[in-house]
């Protein structure tokens, strides 16, 4: 057992002592959105209070300790993921908001006619429509690397779908639905050595699994707040410079400009030039909050328990007669993904919530991989470190009871 | 019995309920009633499509009257549908059309028809009304 005192990590998540539909609040759709501890909200209530002002406009007082906010919070997130340079952090609205970034901008300037995109089987939508989009835009084909039956990348495949016209790989990191930890070194490296960029969706990533993108070396990783302790409306990208230089604005406004003039505008240095308008500042301080409680446990400890947790949820959920898991990879982040036989997912979330266990149902963005295993949806119970053994013996208590109102 | 009256006696029935599960059960004990769609109905176009369960509902007018079949792969969603359908099948398209749908709040069941459950009984009590709608015109020609 980790040495952790959940019952003090609790005390800083107020939300989980709540009651829902007459029982103890259990949150298991941390896949979702996290919840959010009293050190970030109060990072962000301190900065209204204080500190708020626009950043990187005014000389005034205010302005200069609301850019050295945010450029200090920047800081953060750069040592966090270990990134070379701030100019490699790119402050975005979310996952979503950083992948069409980057289907947008460096498609513009790297994918033609007739050229190709590599996506997998079993990626978000966030993770295939971007791709699509700038594929049809472009009369580009995308690419589809398969699963095999335990859920995970079929990625000896890889090297026969990269071809002469492969312009980008983009795949994620931890699926969503399965959990699937998917072995994206070994994808960077077999697409580098064709001379291939490699874009990691992380939004599963980031809160389960220590980063270092010198070592990892991926040209891209998008990733969000909200699944990260943090507020919504606040998101990363990282990339390499040498794409970031290369690839035009994706939007257009304040902040991101050097020299206007109705002739010709110039742009403004990385990260700004991708940073249009007034951006989440607020958002972006109370993320760096969010990584730093994330750090004071650490990141290899929360890894471990909630291991712990995904490993007591599978031996208690496979002992049930009549339910089958999603997703028996070998390397999984603490989310399953579960159906009961005869039994529609919806009715099993409804029951659940009725037992007071927040769980998500359906497709979870996700409908070609729902299309591969042949289902509707799932039933997903997805861990965070706040999550204890009992809360998974009531989710198993609760499914007992769904099988015995429809069975 | 009209609409109204029959909402009435659904309210009777589960204010026998106290508690959250045998509201439940007895949606699943309905669920087997409904009256089940032709399977031959169940077309993409009589499809009511949420993201989470689906819905298909099909209708027919008789003697000035009409009268829905319906069917969803999820069985609360059934149990709902069962008693929107005891509710509205079988009338006249002006009374459908001039019906407020109050039984479903009064029954503690307001939560299926929040958008966000995403289980296609807005889409399918919309759908109802359109039925209605339609046969009306046809009536009045």
């Amino acid at each position: 057992m980790t040495n952790f005192n959940i019952s003090k990590i609790r005390e800083d998540f107020p939300i989980l002592g709540q009651q829902v539909n007459k029982k103890p609040l259990v949150y298991f759709d941390n896949g979702a959105t996290t919840q959010k501890p009293v050190q970030v909200i109060e990072a962000e209530r301190e900065f209204y209070l204080k500190q708020n002002s626009n950043i990187h406009r005014g000389v005034h007082y205010l302005s200069q300790m609301a850019t050295n906010s945010y450029e200090n919070a920047r800081e953060t997130i750069r040592q966090f993921i270990g990134a070379r340079s701030n100019t490699e952090i790119i402050f975005t609205k979310g996952t979503t908001d950083s992948i069409n970034l980057v289907a947008f901008s460096f498609g513009e300037r790297f994918v033609n006619q007739g050229d190709e995109v590599i996506v997998t089987e079993m990626e978000h939508h966030a993770n295939i429509v971007p791709w699509q989009l700038l594929c049809e835009r472009k009369h580009a084909t995308l690419k589809v690397l398969p699963i095999n039956d335990f859920g995970e990348l079929c990625v000896e495949k890889l090297d026969d779908l990269i071809s002469e016209k492969t312009r980008i790989v983009a795949v994620a990191h931890v699926s969503n639905v399965l959990g699937t930890v998917n072995p994206i070194a070994e994808i960077i490296a077999k697409a580098h050595a064709r001379g291939v960029p490699v874009l990691i969706d992380g939004a599963q990533g980031i809160q389960h699994i220590k980063l270092n993108m010198r070592e990892l070396d991926c040209d891209f990783y998008a990733f969000s707040g909200h699944k990260a302790y943090a507020p919504t409306g606040i998101g990363v990208l990282y990339a390499k410079e040498k794409y970031l230089e290369k690839m035009p604005p994706y939007q257009a406004g304040g902040d991101m400009v050097d020299v206007v003039s109705f002739a010709k505008t110039t742009y403004a240095d990385l990260p700004f030039k991708f940073e249009a308008g007034t951006s989440n500042y607020v958002g972006a301080v109370a993320f760096a909050e969010a990584v730093k409680y994330m750090e004071v446990l650490g990141i290899q400890q929360i890894k471990e328990y909630e291991n712990e947790l995904l490993t007591y949820a599978t031996n208690r959920l496979s002992r049930i007669e009549g339910l089958t898991i999603y997703g028996k990879a070998r390397k999984k982040a603490a989310t399953i993904s579960f159906l009961l036989e005869g039994i529609h997912h919806f009715d099993t979330g409804m029951i659940i919530d009725k037992m007071g266990i927040a769980t998500r149902t359906g497709t979870h963005c996700a409908q070609p991989l729902m299309q591969r295993l042949g289902i509707e949806g799932t039933v997903r119970a997805s861990f965070a470190f706040y999550n204890t053994l009992d809360e998974i013996d009531r989710l198993y208590e609760a499914i007992l009871k769904v099988k015995q109102l429809f069975g | 019995m009209n609409i109204n009256e029959i909402q009435n006696e659904v309210i009777e029935e589960f204010s026998l309920f106290d508690e959250w599960m045998d509201k439940y059960e007895y949606l699943i004990e309905l669920s087997n009633d409904l009256p089940a769609i032709d399977e031959a109905a169940k077309t993409e176009k009589n499809l009511i499509s949420g993201c989470q369960s689906r819905v298909w509902l099909d209708a027919k007018l008789e003697d000035g009257r009409i009268f829905f079949t319906a069917d969803s792969d999820a069985i609360i969603t059934k149990g709902v549908v069962a008693l929107l359908i005891r509710v509205l099948s079988g009338h006249q398209p002006q009374e459908i059309l001039d019906t407020e749908l109050f039984f479903i709040k009064k029954i503690g069941l307001q939560e299926h028809l929040s958008p966000t459950r995403a289980n296609g009984l807005v889409s399918m009590i919309k759908q109802m009304k359109m039925y209605a709608l339609a046969f009306s015109q046809i009536s009045k020609k």
